[in-house]
């Protein structure tokens, strides 16, 4: 965005700015709210929340459902906590972003600067295989996965998110280059570089910044499924997303809300991490992604 | 056999013909210029040159080589593009030392080559810059740089000025007929500035439709133009173009016209021959450039057949050096360009001085010249 | 010159270079065709199936479309998902404009409240669910506290609701994503030309004519997407419900995609639940095919 933009021709009177003011503070606190009191409630003893008030600091606070949550909360049958489950999701989202994107950043490639008959229709089916609903494949997957001998395990899991991640790594590779001028691939062609020479040294330097807008939604979609999870990651390779359900339904026992809590604060961090980090990254990838289509 | 070859070349977008049988003979050293309006395939001819886009039928050679299934980085050319097409994360010397790197040239030749075309450019402080902290003139040298260093057999330039304001251009222009005649060197160059076109060609081919119009030296396109599209692409003001009728006045050849007022009015041809003559008593077309219409004392001396054609003066435009006189002929407008104190008026009637052995004539079915 | 081997050379790495770029782009399409268009012909075949806990290949015609839409279950799934999803969209957009628009107005701390609105995106809708089905259930979460604050009468119990619960779907889920469409009408409105907003003030355009005539009209095509990405997600969601109310209290908050899912892994009615996500991917496609096809149409 450019200065220019930044400012608006709009003018406000001081009633309208005020209120504007506690409109957008009120929505700030909504969107703040249930997160502000995961985190107060995960340092409180299950006592004080039972007996007391949600939205009331820890009177006597305590990292133990933290703890718990960690390594020894009953997940299932195993009294493992979230730990084996967050290594799984680790071992899963990161061979599957990469290979996810690095896809992408070559169909990406090829579908601008190496255009031939047909390519439009192509993208517009790997397109529309980002937007279906997962249900339509479940049964298949689950036979094929079953066939492979990988059914149940982190390698399925990878492939799963592979083959649906596929889709829009290729839409934002494909929009970024777009903009690219092919004129420079033209001009590479000339100067006696190939397929491959032209994309490792003048495509991918200048890739950065829809790389690392296609790695945090990759990693973002791939850490929260749920679905996929549920379906084919077994016994042995349920994510974390699955591991964290498991713990919140399960209903034996006594209803430990503290640990819930830092559980799901423990599964959500690696995504708010990446998020605060390179967040203003992702926003203006879901604008290209999104907006432009 | 000429340096640069295109043989009988067609081009077609499935069933849409593009191109339609391209014949120009390129001689080495030459500076040709393919010009036309935007859509004309002149770029596409360009790109066919380059090996960018594939050939449909015909051939195309350099220096005695088919190179229809040539890889573009095989045919030992070098292109210079419109947005310079520099690569935005080399070095300006890395940028000009690609191609070189890329055939496997030692980098102590590369090395020798790029400070000498980077001293002949004067570029030589820019070279550890990168192509985004220049300006648009430094970066069109430095893609010109790229180009030179290569040492090809041919140039290809793709409207290589049109991203630069108009005084840039202008040096720019004079910069590259320099660079030229410095290292005669064979040019195709594509521009849809016809005045481009004129000053730094050797030659041009005037292209429509995917048709060459016209391929001539600068002065045959101007002066004696193919067709009415040739003539009235070439030239700013464009030429006069009116309907009139051929007759004949005392034994000679003249186009009659109407003036401002509706009255006939006679030109008498400095050409005759048996061309124009079956043309005799039809519609003809009349064509005269802005500058071959003056006031008395602005004519050519040496004209042989200096005409008076009084009229009256619709609007006059003075432009500095020159002043711009528009009057109504056959229900046209008619443009004379006439030096700044030339004493028309508008709404008065003038005395016009027009040099007939400069005009042309064209049929207007086929809109083709008519020969004498 | 040439000599005839180096132009056999050439032909060859010619040859090679038109053929790299399929070559390396057959991988992904192959996939895509495969675990995508491929396994799209295979569940349409198996909703003509009779298939019940494993797939079988005896044909049985429209009859599983024929008992789904028999099903109350299915029927309750439906109206569910008409509810949630024009509630989800429609609040959605409402308070993402809202948003934008007043964001938009040069305000001071924009660096720090567009993240907080934008957050809830970045989690998944397991800990969403988590954290809004206690901030709901009447026992602990908000009405609790209200009883503890002094509110005694004060009532909340939505989730507990067989005819609220469906809407404490929409709450969480508005929560969730109304952020990413206030970044998406932001970016809209960054987009306007600032020139043309002036004009209209010249023109004597109030504020509020400003944007009902100019502005709110300009944004069509950031509402377009933003309608787009919400009636897909609406159609697929499924962690939600999960995480939130596992489809009751009985089947208040049953959904297409929850339904799916128990017809075909637990009630081993695979047939039934291959025939529910074909009507599935047949609304999603309603939406995204016309879309897509107007997209590409317009880069062409």
């Amino acid at each position: 965005m450019s200065a220019a933009t930044q400012d608006t021709a709009v003018r406000t009177g001081r009633i309208t700015r005020t209120f504007i003011y506690v409109v957008l503070i009120f929505f700030a606190l909504f969107y703040l709210l249930p997160f502000f009191i995961m985190m107060i409630n995960s340092l409180k003893p299950l006592s004080e929340i039972t007996a007391g008030n949600m939205m009331a600091l820890p009177k006597e606070p305590t990292l133990a459902p933290w703890g718990a949550a960690w390594s020894t909360a009953q997940i299932g049958v195993e009294a493992t906590g979230l730990k084996p489950y967050f290594l799984n999701s680790i071992l899963m989202v990161v061979p599957a972003v990469a290979i996810s994107t690095v896809l992408g950043a070559l169909n990406g490639y090829i579908l601008t600067k190496w255009r031939f008959r047909g390519d439009t229709v192509l993208f517009g089916l790997m397109l529309f295989s980002c937007f279906i609903p997962f249900q339509i494949v479940l049964i298949p997957m689950a036979r094929i996965l079953g066939m492979l001998g990988l059914a149940g395990s982190v390698q399925g899991l990878i492939l799963v998110h592979v083959v649906y991640g596929i889709g829009f790594a290729t839409l934002y590779f494909r929009n970024y280059y777009a903009a690219f001028p092919t004129e420079l691939v033209k001009s590479a062609m000339i100067d006696g570089a190939g397929f491959f020479r032209i994309f490792w040294r003048i495509m991918l330097p200048v890739s950065g910044p829809i790389a690392v807008v296609c790695i945090i939604w990759q990693f973002t979609n791939i850490w929260n499924d749920f679905l996929f999870g549920v379906s084919f990651g077994g016994l042995n390779a349920q994510p974390v997303t699955v591991a964290l359900n498991n713990l919140v339904q399960s209903s034996t026992g006594v209803k430990e809300y503290n640990v819930h809590f830092a559980a799901a604060i423990l599964a959500a961090l690696p995504t708010l991490l990446v998020y605060i980090v390179a967040g203003r990254y992702f926003v203006r990838g879901l604008m290209a992604g999104s907006v432009k289509g | 056999m000429s340096f640069l070859n295109i043989d009988n070349v067609t081009k077609s977008y499935g069933n849409v013909e593009v191109l339609h049988r391209v014949d120009i003979d390129v001689q080495e050293g030459e500076f040709l210029v393919l010009v036309g309006p935007s859509g004309c395939g002149k770029s596409t001819l360009l790109n066919m040159i380059a090996g960018l886009e594939n050939i449909t039928g015909g051939t195309i050679s350099i220096n005695n080589r088919v190179v229809n299934d040539v890889h573009p980085s095989k045919r030992n050319i070098a292109m210079v593009f419109q947005s310079y097409a520099l690569y935005p994360n080399m070095t300006v010397g890395q940028n000009m030392t690609f191609g070189m790197e890329m055939h496997g040239i030692p980098k102590p030749e590369r090395e020798r080559k790029l400070a000498d075309v980077a001293k002949l450019l004067q570029i030589t402080p820019l070279l550890d810059r990168k192509p985004g902290q220049l300006s648009g003139g430094q970066r069109q040298r430095v893609a010109m740089g790229r180009a030179l260093v290569r040492d090809p057999d041919v140039f290809l330039f793709d409207e290589p000025l049109s991203n630069l304001d108009a005084k840039l251009r202008v040096d720019m222009r004079t910069e590259i007929k320099k660079l030229h005649q410095k290292l005669g060197t064979t040019i195709v160059y594509v521009t849809h500035d016809q005045i481009e076109a004129l000053t730094l060609s050797t030659r041009i081919a005037v292209m429509n439709k995917g048709y060459v119009q016209q391929l001539g030296t600068p002065k045959e396109i101007y002066d004696d133009p193919a067709n009415m599209f040739v003539a009235s692409f070439m030239g700013s003001p464009s030429m006069n173009l009116l309907p009139a009728r051929l007759v004949e006045d005392n034994g000679q050849l003249a186009a009659e016209l109407t003036d401002a007022g509706g009255t006939g009015l006679r030109l008498r041809l400095s050409q005759d021959g048996q061309g124009l003559r079956s043309h005799l008593g039809k519609d003809v077309i009349l064509g005269v450039r802005p500058e071959a219409i003056t006031d008395a004392e602005g004519a050519d001396k040496r004209a042989q057949n200096l005409q008076i054609l009084r009229n009256e003066v619709s609007v006059t435009e003075p432009a500095g050096s020159d002043t711009f006189v528009t009057m109504s002929l056959s229900g046209k407008d008619c443009v004379a360009r006439m030096r700044a104190d030339a004493e028309a008026r508008p709404h008065e009637v003038f005395e016009f001085t027009v040099n007939m052995d400069k005009a042309v004539l064209f049929d207007p079915q086929t809109e083709e010249r008519i020969d004498r | 010159m040439a000599t005839a081997r180096q132009t056999a050379d050439i032909d060859l790495r010619t040859r090679l270079q038109d053929w790299l770029p399929k070559l390396v782009l057959s991988p992904s399409v192959a996939a895509i065709l495969v675990f995508v268009y491929g396994f799209i012909a295979y569940t349409i075949y198996l909703s003509f199936t009779g298939s019940k806990m494993l797939p079988s290949y005896d044909l049985v015609g429209f009859d599983n479309y024929a008992t789904l839409f028999g099903l109350s279950a299915w029927s309750t799934a439906l109206i569910n998902l008409s509810i949630f999803a024009s509630l989800y969209i429609i609040i959605c957009m409402a308070i993402g404009l809202l948003l934008a628009i007043f964001l938009d107005q040069k305000i001071r701390g924009e660096g720090l409240l567009r993240p907080i609105y934008l957050y809830p995106m970045a989690l998944s809708f397991i800990v969403t669910g988590t954290a809004w089905k206690w901030f709901l259930d009447p026992g602990i979460g908000l009405e609790h506290t209200m009883h503890l604050w002094g509110w005694e009468s004060f009532k909340f119990g939505w989730i507990k609701d067989r005819n609220m619960a469906i809407y404490t779907l929409v709450i969480a889920a508005v929560w969730q994503s109304s952020g990413f469409v206030m970044a998406m009408f932001l970016a809209g409105l960054r987009g306007i030309d600032n020139e043309m907003l002036k004009a209209a003030q010249i023109d004597g355009a109030s504020n509020w004519q400003l944007y009902r005539r100019i502005v709110i009209p300009l944004l069509r095509p950031a509402f377009m997407s933003a309608f787009v990405i919400l009636a897909h997600l609406a159609i697929k969601s499924y962690d939600l419900v999960i995480a939130l109310t596992g489809g009751g209290p009985g089947r208040a908050t049953e959904l297409p995609a929850t339904f799916m899912y128990s017809y075909t892994f637990t009630r081993n009615q695979m047939g039934v639940g291959a025939s529910s996500a074909v009507i599935m991917l047949m609304g999603v496609a309603a939406i995204m095919v016309p879309y897509i096809y107007a997209e590409l149409k317009e880069k062409k």
